[in-house]
């Protein structure tokens, strides 16, 4: 498929065409620098599926490539439900430099409406720097993301997470690149750090365009009970590996939030990534700021094909709100994300139990009972029909009861009218350091 | 000339037709389907279990892997959990009132996942159970079926000695010689005993018969407490012209047959009617089905709504490719020579004051076998030359703890009050074992 059909199938829908740091795409959606895009081959189906961009699988210095173990991956299965996380212990790219670039060319020219980046790792001097930045520009790519984020293996050399928990570092590398090349730069984050902003700061500092997150984070998966082996497992021995897919969505998203609305960094683009699979994670992605967004898991649990939901699902929800293009919601939760000492004490919300959708587990009650605020009375009528009720005056609002409700819309949180001002915690009398 | 003869199916063709009509899980469906239970707080399925298994805590343990701690959570409240995952007419218990019916009109299935459980057990061949000390007690139990059983078990982990005197050659009861074929497979009723004797404690004695060989005021006199788990042990008749023809048959005289005997063996007619509604009625007929008759047509007075068989039994039927013909009592059973060679039937509808009656219009169905299933009871003859229990119709009168009137004597099962259940016996069992221990150590 080519540019044309992209546009075409969508002409009368929302515009998803993005630009972040100056490179384009006819949807936001990328993949994400790992086995998806180790090679021309799979690239080149995601891009006829209807991907809008990649990032190459990270190439390493010239010379022998890097080896890897057997297994790789490890899985965190829930309720049936397989690969809620992924975790690998894999490496950058296992094939020859030249093989790899020669194939980024090749798929470039045939594609030159997706984006396409490289994503790269070498030693942390400016010559190594210097020599594959040279040679990357050669293939016509779109721009370079410095991966300063895989935690295992590599950084063990002084590659990978173990450049991106210094932020000097980061701020040196970024800076060496900028120089030594006009590509735009991508700077990958680890998330296996304190407080993202410092990398962030670094990669601002050092004049990157652009940061993406999050990398993997730190994990074991599981331990096999029989033989007492980390997974995944390389001959009864394993290691931490990189934790990714569904499960680390909450953390990505509330790590892109910080370096949304730190004043420092704010206004840098960002290419969202962790544990996007859906439409929805990506609207919440774009909402809180990112331009781009990449996707590993969910294309190693189902392969290409879901970009069709992933464009669709976005554009009819796009349609649904007005919204023309991807800019007309970017960033549009930031301002909505808070500290929590700003957060209004005074407001005051209520369970409330449809009992004609109830279904009688008995879940809100035994929850709360155990575990929060002893707010919901349990009886039974004539019938011996169970009869739920939430006893307002002890029901602290907290979400619980309607958290754990399996039925859709039975357990509503009522707004109700404290009749008190706006009062956050800086004005709090309880507050011994509040603002007078 | 009836045509009635043996091996009117291939042994493949039968072996098909008697394979479990629901095939058992595999972990990754138990898994999925673990997952649906809601972990309910006060548990309508806990309660509608006659047993009262913690229904969500197996659930949860099959869900984390915990196989063998699951078959202990079922076992502990109901001794034959295993047979019950597959008798039991769960769209009537247990799943007919899971909340998953009202969030999306299919329950979590309550009776694979329990089969699946109890199976894991069974195979590793383990015994989880451990008795007490010796109390120095020793309980009589007559009647060695799913109440006498039960019964037997709680009492033996207890600390007691039990003696379980069987009249039939194997012990059981309807779990052996009764429930159909295609629910009980491989000899699981055998298997079920064994596990249940293998805590220990329990002797059986088969081929005894209370009345016959011994009596129960001699259990009385010896034994410290006597618990009676007879079941049914009469038939109803027709009393109907004919009745005696060759090719008639009780039903579940048959179906014991097909129980203990080779299927290809069994003499099926071409043409088979069966007359009753309740369980035993389509049990007969899905099976004389399934054992090649060509046409089965199953018989029954009054309307679907009104038969003791359930729902699912009925539909069961349906698919088997039994025909329910309701509304028509039988009014002789029609002679070909020496033997059955139909049966006249009556229209039946409710007159108005709503009494079942004939309307006049007969007609005739032509047949090789004829099938009665309208009924078991229990008669009171065990206790003839004995002081005998009150009786509350036809039943043995208990209190809510299974006591008869006699001191020192517990019944349960289908000998007293209630469901005829497998499930309802072995409460009653477990009951009965629960106060018998309380009066020992009084
Ligand atoms: C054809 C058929 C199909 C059925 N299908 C199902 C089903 O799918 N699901 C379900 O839940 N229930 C079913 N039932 C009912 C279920 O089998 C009974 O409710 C259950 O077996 C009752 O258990 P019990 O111990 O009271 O009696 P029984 O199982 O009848 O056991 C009584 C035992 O006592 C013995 N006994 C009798 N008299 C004497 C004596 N004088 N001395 C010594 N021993 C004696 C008998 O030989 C027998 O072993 C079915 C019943 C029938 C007849
Ligand atoms: C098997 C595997 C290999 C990966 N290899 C790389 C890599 O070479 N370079 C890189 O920057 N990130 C790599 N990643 C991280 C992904 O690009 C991505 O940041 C992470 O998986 C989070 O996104 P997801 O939740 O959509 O999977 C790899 C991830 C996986 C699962
Ligand atoms: S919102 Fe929290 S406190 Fe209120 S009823 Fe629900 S669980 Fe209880």
């Amino acid at each position: 498929m080519n540019s044309v059909a992209l546009t075409e199938m969508h002409n009368d829908m929302a515009d998803l065409n993005c630009t972040i740091a100056g490179v384009s795409s006819p949807n936001p959606f990328w993949l994400a620098s790992a086995p998806p895009t180790d090679k021309q081959y799979n690239v080149e189906r995601a891009f006829e599926a209807g991907w809008g961009g990649a990032v190459w699988k990270t190439l390493g210095e010239d010379g022998p490539p890097v080896v890897n173990v057997c297994s790789r991956y490890g899985s965190v299965d829930y309720n049936g439900t397989r690969m809620m996380g992924l975790n690998n212990i894999e490496l950058i790219t296992d094939r020859p430099l030249q093989v790899n670039l020669d194939e980024i060319t090749a798929v470039k020219k045939a594609w030159p409406d997706r984006a396409l980046v490289v994503s790269l790792m070498v030693p942390c001097t400016e010559q190594a720097w210097r020599d594959i930045l040279k040679r990357v520009e050669q293939t016509g790519c779109d721009g370079v993301e410095l991966n300063f984020g895989c935690p295992h293996g590599m950084s063990e050399r002084g590659m990978g997470s173990a450049v991106g928990q210094v932020p000097e570092y980061i701020q040196d590398v970024t800076g060496w690149c900028k120089t030594h090349t006009d590509l735009p730069v991508f700077v990958k984050l680890t998330p296996n750090i304190a407080d993202i902003r410092y990398p962030a700061r670094a990669a601002k500092a050092g004049g990157a365009d652009a940061v993406s997150l999050i990398n993997t984070i730190n994990s074991i998966v599981a331990i096999d009970l029989d033989t007492f082996a980390p997974q995944p497992s390389v001959g009864g021995k394993g290691t931490h590996g990189g934790y990714c897919g569904p499960a680390v969505k909450p953390i990505a998203l509330s790590m892109v939030s910080e370096i949304a609305r730190d004043p420092e960094t704010a206004g840098l683009p960002i290419s969202g990534i962790g544990g996007i699979s859906t439409w929805r994670d990506a609207a919440e992605f774009i909402a809180l700021g990112c331009g781009s967004l990449q996707v590993c898991t969910a294309v190693m649990h189902y392969g290409f094909k879901i970009i069709d939901d992933l464009v669709d699902g976005l554009s009819q929800w796009m349609d649904d709100k007005g919204f023309a293009n991807l800019e007309d919601f970017r960033s549009g939760a930031v301002p909505n994300v808070t500290d929590w000492q700003y957060l209004d004490l005074n407001y005051k919300t209520v369970a409330a139990i449809d009992p004609g959708k109830c279904i009688e587990c008995g879940l809100c009650h035994i929850t709360c009972e155990d575990a929060s605020h002893q707010a919901i009375a349990h009886a039974r009528d004539a019938h011996g029909k169970r009869i739920y009720t939430v006893i307002d005056e002890e029901c602290v609002g907290c979400n619980l009861c309607h958290l754990v409700c399996p039925v859709p819309g039975c357990i509503t949180m009522r707004e109700v009218d404290s009749g008190l001002p706006h009062l956050n915690w800086t004005q709090h009398p309880n507050n011994p350091l509040r603002e007078t | 000339m009836s045509d009635i003869r043996a091996g009117r199916l291939s042994d493949a063709q039968l072996a098909e037709n008697f394979a479990a009509l629901q095939p058992p899980m595999d972990a990754a469906q138990a898994a999925v389907e673990a997952a649906r239970c809601l972990f309910c707080f006060d548990a309508p399925c806990t309660e509608a279990c006659p047993t009262g298994i913690d229904i969500p805590g197996f659930i949860r343990k099959i869900a984390t892997g915990n196989l063998r701690g699951a078959a202990v959570t079922i076992l502990r409240e109901n001794i034959m959990g295993g047979t019950c995952a597959n008798v039991c007419p769960v769209e009537e218990l247990c799943e007919q009132v899971c909340v998953r019916n009202a969030a999306e009109d299919k329950p979590v299935e309550i009776g694979r996942l329990q089969h699946f459980a109890t199976d894991h057990l069974f195979r590793s061949g383990a015994q989880p159970f451990t008795r007490a000390g010796d109390s120095g007690r020793h309980v009589a139990v007559a009647g060695a079926g799913p109440a006498g059983l039960a019964c037997a078990h709680a009492l033996a982990l207890l600390g007691h000695r039990v003696t379980v005197f069987e009249a039939r050659a194997k012990a059981g009861g309807l779990n052996e010689y009764g429930i159909a074929a295609y629910k009980m497979l491989d000899e699981r009723a055998a298997r079920e005993v064994e596990f249940i004797l293998g805590v220990g404690g329990i002797e059986i004695e088969t081929g005894v018969s209370l009345g016959r060989d011994v009596s129960l005021d001699a259990l009385r006199e010896v034994y410290d407490a006597v618990f009676l788990g007879l079941g049914h042990n009469a038939v109803n008749a027709l009393g109907l012209e004919g009745e005696d023809l060759a090719g008639v048959h009780n039903a579940v005289d048959f179906i014991e047959r097909i129980r203990q005997e080779d299927p290809a063996t069994l003499p099926i007619g071409r043409r088979v009617v069966v007359i009753g509604g309740g369980n035993t009625a389509i049990d007969v007929a899905v099976q004389t089905k399934k054992l090649g008759a060509e046409y089965v047509t199953l018989v029954y007075r009054r309307g679907a709504e009104d038969m003791g068989a359930t729902e699912h039994e009925q539909e069961v039927a349906q698919t088997s490719g039994v025909l329910i013909k309701h509304w028509a009592q039988p009014v002789r059973i029609l002679a070909a020579g020496e033997e059955a060679g139909g049966v006249e039937f009556e229209y039946t509808r409710y007159d108005e004051g709503g009494r079942l009656a004939g309307t006049g219009e007969t007609f005739e169905l032509p047949a090789d076998q004829v099938f009665k299933a309208v009924g078991q009871h229990f008669a009171p003859s065990p206790f003839q030359e004995s002081e005998a229990p009150e009786m509350d119709g036809s039943r043995i009168r208990v209190d809510e703890e299974r006591r008869t009137s006699l001191e020192g004597v517990w019944a349960g099962g289908d000998c007293v009050p209630g469901n005829d259940l497998t499930v309802v016996a072995v409460q009653d069992g477990k009951l009965a074992a629960r106060s018998i221990d309380r009066y020992l150590r009084r």
